[in-house]
């Protein structure tokens, strides 16, 4: 590669990229950890251990565990009818697939207020035989499995396309049954492909905001999420609390960022 | 994929959940509020949209997103670009620490960068008391959490583009007798061109939606710094679902026009360049 450009150049360049890089992005990082544990360690852990606290946490487990396992079981299936087979509305299903990304989490939470608001579609059906889906477990579940609805498919339809389908043709060919072919062929070969999905996917679900804070109702103890508990900290002004709620998420993210590094070299070697 | 049998099996199986996933989910709520929009009259559609309110909180989201996209267009270049060519100490943390914010929650994000660029913030101690320059809390601020959003779409867009670029035309440009600002200005940023627009443009569509990383920097004054976002929300938590409803509706419109008419003058701008050859 050619740098014709003089050294002093080159080195205001990465200065200024660098400054740019850390004012807007490496510094937030930093103080969330050094904010998190600026009343040392015992504090932190009385933050992350405080009954709503971990009632926040719980709920925002429980949430990622049916929406995360759905959109994997889902994403499979669609990710091998959209990779191996052409059929028509194929065009129409990616579009809807890739939907979700593309809308605002506000709007993303307002389509299911829509649905099952007191003035929704379903809100006076649902009344009448009092089931309760906005501002309760449902709905944060719902709003979750939308926003982070596309990531796993998205990962293993690229992943399915470049393999090619000849391995699987073998197994079938040579008497494979469907199932065989799917827990010995294909599921081994998606392996890495998954578990960067899945990671992907657990991630967004425990951190998602904004669909969420839409559904919830911010019921204390009850629909407040980590994130949403960490809105309410905030605002309450308790903000050493705050940011230790805010450590735990951002270990989730940095997590799926070391796990992007790793899977995403194993990927690469595997082709 | 022409091939005349398939002998793979589970199509049935796969498209059947793949369509009963994706109607409940997605078709069934988006029917949902196309039903609620097509439900205004337009008279409704009027009042609501000319409300001072929601007109001052449109602006103000199209206006700090396009801003910030812009930021993101020229920070996110000057990133790939050190990135992609010059070799320094730290090269590869930097280019994980680009993914940052795909990876931080929107929440951890806003709060974050509200105490960093407070009054009292350790950058906005700088820049507030030294500069004079309020962040926080004023629409900079949006400004300054939009850019964030956006960042890694330009310079993911960018880096395999820079990364595949013929070296032999910038070397022809420099044997030529080309400076380098011409070489950069003349031969290597019309080739980085559609994809620093593809970037930029995927920036100004996130920004637009943004939520989470806005509403604790933004201060969240009516007409002042009340995005259009937390307006729908505003609006829902009154109850009035047709308000939000248009609202968000009108968003994704105006949003949309934006980013056609970016493409329709980028497609005449190539079909223009390609009259010239």
């Amino acid at each position: 590669m050619p740098t014709p450009e003089p050294k002093l150049l080159r080195w205001t360049l990465i200065g200024l990229a660098l400054l740019g890089l850390a004012a807007l992005v490496v510094l937030p990082l930093l103080l969330v950890l050094i904010e998190a544990f600026s009343e040392g360690w015992p504090a932190w852990r009385e933050a992350v251990t405080d009954e709503e606290t971990l009632s926040a946490i719980r709920l925002s487990l429980a949430v990622a565990a049916v929406a995360v396992p759905l959109n994997t079981v889902a994403g499979l299936a669609a990710a091998w009818a959209l990779a191996r087979f052409r059929f028509r509305g194929r065009g129409l299903l990616l579009t809807l697939l890739d939907l979700p990304l593309s809308i605002s989490p506000v709007v993303s939470g307002l389509l299911f207020v829509l649905l099952f608001g007191a003035q929704g579609w379903l809100g006076p059906w649902l009344q009448e035989r009092d089931i309760q889906v906005l501002f309760a477990f449902p709905g944060l579940v719902l709003a979750t499995t939308f926003v982070t609805l596309p990531l796993v498919a998205r990962e293993l339809l690229p992943l399915l396309e470049a393999l090619g389908p000849e391995e699987e043709i073998a197994a079938i060919t040579l008497g494979a049954s469907p199932w065989q072919l799917l827990w010995q062929v294909v599921l081994p070969r998606l392996r890495w492909g998954l578990v960067y999905g899945v990671i992907l996917c657990t991630a967004r679900a425990l951190g998602e905001f904004g669909a969420v804070s839409v559904v919830s109702g911010h019921i204390r103890g009850e629909t407040c999420t980590l994130p949403l508990h960490i809105e309410v900290l905030h605002s309450e002004y308790h903000f050493q609390a705050a940011f230790a709620a805010a450590s735990l998420l951002s270990l989730v993210g940095l997590l799926g960022l070391l796990a992007r590094r790793v899977v995403g070299a194993r990927i690469g070697k595997a082709h | 994929m022409s091939r005349p049998h398939n002998p793979l099996p589970g199509l049935s199986l796969s498209l059947g959940v793949t369509w009963v996933w994706l109607g409940l989910l997605v078709v069934v709520p988006i029917a949902a509020l196309i039903a609620k929009t097509a439900g205004l009259s337009a008279g409704q559609w009027f009042d609501i949209l000319s409300d001072p309110r929601v007109i001052s909180s449109v602006r103000l989201s199209l206006g700090a997103s396009a801003l910030a996209a812009l930021i993101d267009g020229v920070l996110g270049l000057l990133l790939a670009w050190v990135l992609v060519r010059y070799p320094f100490p730290g090269r590869s943390l930097a280019d994980a620490a680009v993914d940052l914010p795909f990876a931080l929650p929107t929440a951890v994000a806003g709060i974050a960068l509200t105490a960093l660029y407070a009054y009292d913030g350790w950058l906005g101690r700088i820049l507030q008391g030294q500069l004079g320059l309020k962040v926080a809390f004023a629409p900079a601020g949006i400004v300054l959490a939009l850019t964030f959003v956006g960042l890694p779409f330009v310079v993911r867009t960018l880096q395999p583009i820079l990364k595949g670029l013929d070296p032999e035309l910038e070397q022809a440009a420099v044997c030529l007798g080309a400076t380098p600002a011409q070489t950069f200005w003349r031969v290597t940023l019309p080739q980085l061109r559609p994809a620093l627009l593809t970037g930029t443009t995927m920036a100004f569509a996130r920004a637009v939606g943004e939520y989470g990383s806005v509403v604790f920097i933004s201060g969240n004054l009516p007409g002042k710094t009340e995005i259009a976002p937390l307006l729908i929300v505003t609006r829902l938590e009154q109850y009035d679902y047709l308000g939000a409803t248009a609202i968000a509706c009108w968003l994704l419109l105006l949003a949309t026009t934006v980013l056609v008419l970016v493409n329709w003058l980028q497609n005449r701008r190539n079909s223009l360049a390609g009259q010239h050859v």
